[in-house]
């Protein structure tokens, strides 16, 4: 039971994190329509620069998305400006084309970030990473002992709050309705007035700057080297997948989904089973719910 | 107020639209009848911009329109209602309308503009919190069109407002035409429903391939022959 509770409790924290992944790939698969595959590499880079601003000038990772943030959101914008915009212009043979492309910004960035850090293992030893707050400092008679980690609370907390930022963004601004727009009918928010090229833009930004700050937020928690950014892309596929492509909601309840399946496997399985459950979840909810967990909620509404 | 002059468009490498012309005066209801794949929602669409002529010129309210960004058009007092509705079907009706005045005045006047809207249609009101894709099909035109009346436009371009409609719907939409002509407004209306829409207009210009074939008042155009056997039946 404590095992149980404490699997659950990691793994929900997890899944905060990755929600925050599967945000920022949403967003642009619903606005682009294209599947980001530098997206894990987008967040290796914020990572990156969090560890220079810790080694470098000792500024926490929790603190240095203030950095991290805005300059994910300005490289987000000249890929989606000087790249990806040139390429959706070509007529092709092949409509993946810009897909592609993010395979190539991704292999570039880890290639880069190889060269400048090696390929050694870095991480951001932080003086808080193994506080830890237990049940029983709290409430002496507790009949189970639970931890929490101070860092992966931390992280949690700013998940949550990032989250509800662009929930209020996209609900409440006109810009953000304005991405809505273009990403439910793209030629209709045009004749509504919506610059939809620069929604495009806009939302490659934001897009990067969340899932970088996501990045920030690993850190502290997490070891970092080039070659991750591939392992969380598939990570956010698989979220997006699970919830529903372009989905918001769909991203936040398929990154809790998954966080708390991995943080199982890993616990009654074995820490080497985690990634297995994960695509095993993939294979399932492409069998079983192609549209994603969304397309049930949809289903429901229309049966009532 | 609007002047369509000797435009071609193509899609790709066809040619759809031949040395077409026409205009639309200020406080007129003009109609654009012909058959399926005439190159009637063409038209619309080059106006609006989200197509672009290879030649030709495309003038609304003294402006040259067709090089500029089509998003801008709005603002000058364009507002177009697509055929199919198109709906932001994941957004409520409330924020639907919302999307109607994003820019310059409308912005401003959202709430006054929005009060209007529901007093032409009550049932929105009722709906203002609902997706407005769970609403029914003259709902969503009903909500297209008030969209489209957000903007606060001087010219409404109506894209086959009665697709899919009852007969009941129809007349009411045509009813609505009506009052959004009597506020004031131009309307150019694009239909295959042609006995009701040439009642309803002062001019019309008959569409077929991509060319006008005839123009002329809706009544004229209503007792003319070729008229009657093509696209009345008679």
């Amino acid at each position: 039971m404590e095992v149980l509770l404490q699997t659950l409790i990691a793994g929900l924290l997890l899944g905060g994190l990755y929600a925050l992944i599967g945000l920022g790939m949403t967003l642009i698969m619903g606005v682009m329509k294209i599947i980001n595959l530098a997206h894990g590499e987008l967040m290796m880079v914020g990572m990156y620069v969090a560890y220079v601003l810790f080694s470098a000038f000792h500024i926490d990772p929790y603190l240095s998305i203030i950095v991290v943030a805005p300059l994910l959101f300005l490289l987000g914008i000249v890929f989606q400006k000087y790249l990806i915009n040139p390429v959706l212009r070509v007529e092709a043979i092949l409509p993946e084309n810009q897909v592609i492309l993010t395979v190539g910004i991704g292999m570039v960035l880890a290639n880069v970030a190889t060269i400048i850090f090696s390929s050694n293992y870095q991480s951001t030893p932080v003086s808080y990473a193994t506080t830890a707050w237990y049940l029983t400092d709290f409430w002496k008679g507790a009949p189970l002992e639970l931890s929490l980690s101070l860092p992966w609370s931390v992280s949690f907390v700013f998940a949550i709050f990032i989250t509800t930022g662009l929930w209020f963004f996209l609900s409440k601004t006109d810009t953000g309705k304005s991405i809505r727009a273009t990403a439910q009918d793209y030629d209709a928010a045009l004749l509504m007035g919506v610059n939809v090229k620069k929604m495009r833009v806009v939302t490659f930004g934001l897009g990067s700057a969340l899932v970088g700050s996501a990045g920030c937020l690993f850190i502290p928690i997490y070891y970092l080297y080039p070659d991750l950014g591939g392992q969380f892309t598939l990570i956010a596929f698989v979220i997006t997948i699970l919830g529903g492509l372009g989905s918001t909601i769909g991203a936040i309840i398929g990154g809790i989904i998954l966080g708390v399946f991995e943080s199982l496997t890993a616990t009654y399985l074995g820490m080497g089973w985690a990634p297995v459950g994960r695509f095993a979840i993939f294979i399932l909810a492409l069998i079983f719910i192609p549209g994603g967990i969304v397309s049930l909620f949809k289903k429901r509404r229309l049966a009532r | 107020m609007l002047d369509i002059k000797n435009i071609e468009v193509f899609y790709g490498d066809v040619q759809v639209i031949w040395d077409v012309s026409f205009n639309v005066k200020q406080g007129e209801v003009v109609a654009l009848i012909g058959a399926n794949g005439a190159g009637k929602s063409t038209i619309l669409k080059t106006i609006s911009g989200i197509l672009k002529p290879k030649a030709g010129e495309v003038v609304f309210d003294g402006a040259v329109v067709h090089k500029q960004e089509p998003f801008r058009l709005i603002e000058l007092g364009l507002a177009h209602v697509p055929e199919a509705r198109r709906l932001f079907v994941e957004m409520s009706v409330d924020e639907n309308l919302d999307m109607g005045a994003l820019r310059g005045e409308a912005r401003k006047q959202r709430a006054q503009t929005k009060e209007m809207v529901f007093e032409l249609f009550p049932r929105l009101k009722e709906r203002a919190r609902q997706m407005a894709g769970t609403l029914s099909g003259g709902e969503q035109q009903m909500l297209a069109i008030g969209r489209g009346l957000m903007s606060r436009p001087k010219l409404i371009m109506f894209d086959e407002p009665s697709l899919g409609l009852s007969p009941i719907l129809v007349r009411e939409i045509f009813n609505i035409i009506k009052k959004i002509r009597n506020e004031g407004m131009t309307v150019m209306i694009v239909e295959q429903n042609v006995k009701q829409t040439l009642a309803a207009a002062d001019r019309a210009y008959v569409l077929e391939t991509g060319k006008i074939v005839m123009s002329g008042t809706g009544e004229g155009l209503l007792n003319d022959e070729h008229v009657k056997a093509a696209y009345l039946g008679v």
